[in-house]
């Protein structure tokens, strides 16, 4: 397991000391969500009743801005090779590198939202729940993008096909995710169903990404 | 220990490579892979290393830790040096160390930047490293974590005459002391013990029994 969080702390000094990718996605969804308002009017009713939906899929498409570089970056230098020649199995660098992934974008990205709430003039009540619906959903984002990442990996301009594999199967967390919010600002209970399907949902992503990704990686290393 | 390859089909491709090829190679002995432009060399270390799957045949290694594979008692270098610039020298090695498990192992990250000459640029970002220099840090991790085989794809590319004298030393003490390593140069080594296996380009009777 030590070399799991070696590649863990590797990841993360890698993306907060290079930075470019964690402040591209916190620059896109600021701005993306910033625009929204400016194409829509100042109508407050409308823009309160669709923050969520759309801090949710800014979020999403945020998140996948940086997801190309995941193995791309240690494929280029050959750190990948040597990664995949350790005693650590291929599905444990996947994890470790998905993981890191969602300590570097997802949270902070999930930690945004709130503030870029303000823009949108979202319900004082459904801060609380956007935050931690978007922290219980983040994790499926990275570790089902792991997928499409490996996939991708020898593909020139991955980029938008990574997005075409991968945005499907961001459907159910973004289902789940927009409903819990609105259960506990609107209706009567139902907020716990919808959350732990969110939550469950991360957690199939937690096993299943790093199998599949591995998987793929195994078909690119040659 | 004796790494035995036996019988070896690979392709690239559709295109096969080598061609049924069995060698053996013995620990204290340096296998030396040499041949023309597109022989093979490469794709035969990367699936020594584990990285390609042989369409035939096998690899294996004898009188090494049998449970374990071939690759992951492994080292190898290849032409890319798995450094990452925006962290130092020492970090880059520092974390193939913990990586590869080099915990009981004698020389720990400065005594192998010392070895190779890097000692004073130890807390530089790699990336401002010339190409010599970052070659010199992927070939420090040999020395950081244990590994009885050593895969070697090109390792004097870029290095100086006072480097590759260094690493010939390397790789002959390494030897000496039970080592096996399959390296595939262009160039004269300078080693001490050697054999040499010849791959021919797009022969169909490539390498053959040595």
């Amino acid at each position: 397991m030590s070399g799991f969080w070696t590649l863990l702390r590797r990841d993360l000094v890698l993306a907060f000391r290079e930075g470019g990718a964690v402040g591209t996605a916190l620059g896109f969804y600021l701005i993306v969500v910033a625009m929204l308002p400016l194409g829509l009017g100042p109508d407050l009713k409308l823009l309160s009743r669709i923050a969520p939906g759309v801090l949710w899929i800014a979020l999403l498409l945020a998140a996948l801005l940086s997801l190309p570089r995941l193995f791309e970056a240690d494929l280029e230098d050959g750190s990948l090779d040597v990664l995949a020649m350790g005693r650590m199995p291929l599905e444990l660098v996947a994890a470790a590198k998905a993981l890191a992934h969602w300590i570097s974008t997802g949270i902070p990205l999930a930690l945004l939202a709130p503030v870029l709430g303000i823009l949108l003039n979202l319900e004082l009540g459904a801060y609380p729940v956007l935050v931690a619906t978007m922290l219980a959903g983040t994790p499926a984002i990275s570790f089902l993008g792991s997928v499409g990442a490996a996939l991708t990996l020898r593909t020139r301009r991955g980029g938008l096909l990574l997005a075409l594999l991968v945005l499907p199967l961001y459907v159910p967390t973004l289902i789940f995710g927009i409903s819990a919010i609105s259960a506990a600002t609107l209706g009567p209970g139902g907020f716990a169903a919808s959350f732990l399907i969110l939550s469950a949902i991360s957690l199939a992503a937690l096993v299943v990404g790093p199998l599949a990704a591995a998987a793929a990686l195994r078909m690119q290393l040659p | 220990m004796q790494l035995i390859a036996d019988n070896l089909t690979l392709m690239r491709g559709a295109r096969t490579v080598i061609d049924r090829l069995s060698f053996r190679a013995a620990a204290g002995d340096t296998l030396l892979l040499t041949g023309p432009n597109g022989a093979g060399k490469t794709t035969l270390i990367r699936a020594l290393a584990g990285l390609l799957r042989p369409s035939a045949g096998s690899i294996r290694l004898d009188g090494g830790a049998a449970a374990i594979e071939v690759a992951e008692q492994a080292h190898y270098v290849g032409h890319l040096n798995g450094i990452k610039p925006s962290l130092t020298v020492a970090e880059n090695l520092a974390f193939w160390r913990a990586y590869l498990d080099g915990s009981g192992n004698p020389h720990d990250v400065a005594d192998a930047l010392d070895r190779f000459g890097l000692a004073s640029l130890a807390e530089i970002p790699a990336g401002y490293l010339s190409a010599g220099q970052k070659r010199r840090l992927g070939l420090a991790r040999l020395l950081v974590a244990r590994r009885p085989v050593w895969l070697l794809d090109e390792p004097t590319v870029s290095l100086d005459a006072a480097s590759t004298r260094l690493l010939a030393e390397v790789v002959d003490s390494h030897v000496a002391a039970g080592g096996l390593v399959v390296a595939a140069t262009h160039l004269p080594l300078g080693l001490a013990r050697t054999t040499e296996l010849r791959l021919g380009a797009l022969s169909p009777q490539a390498g053959g029994e040595r």
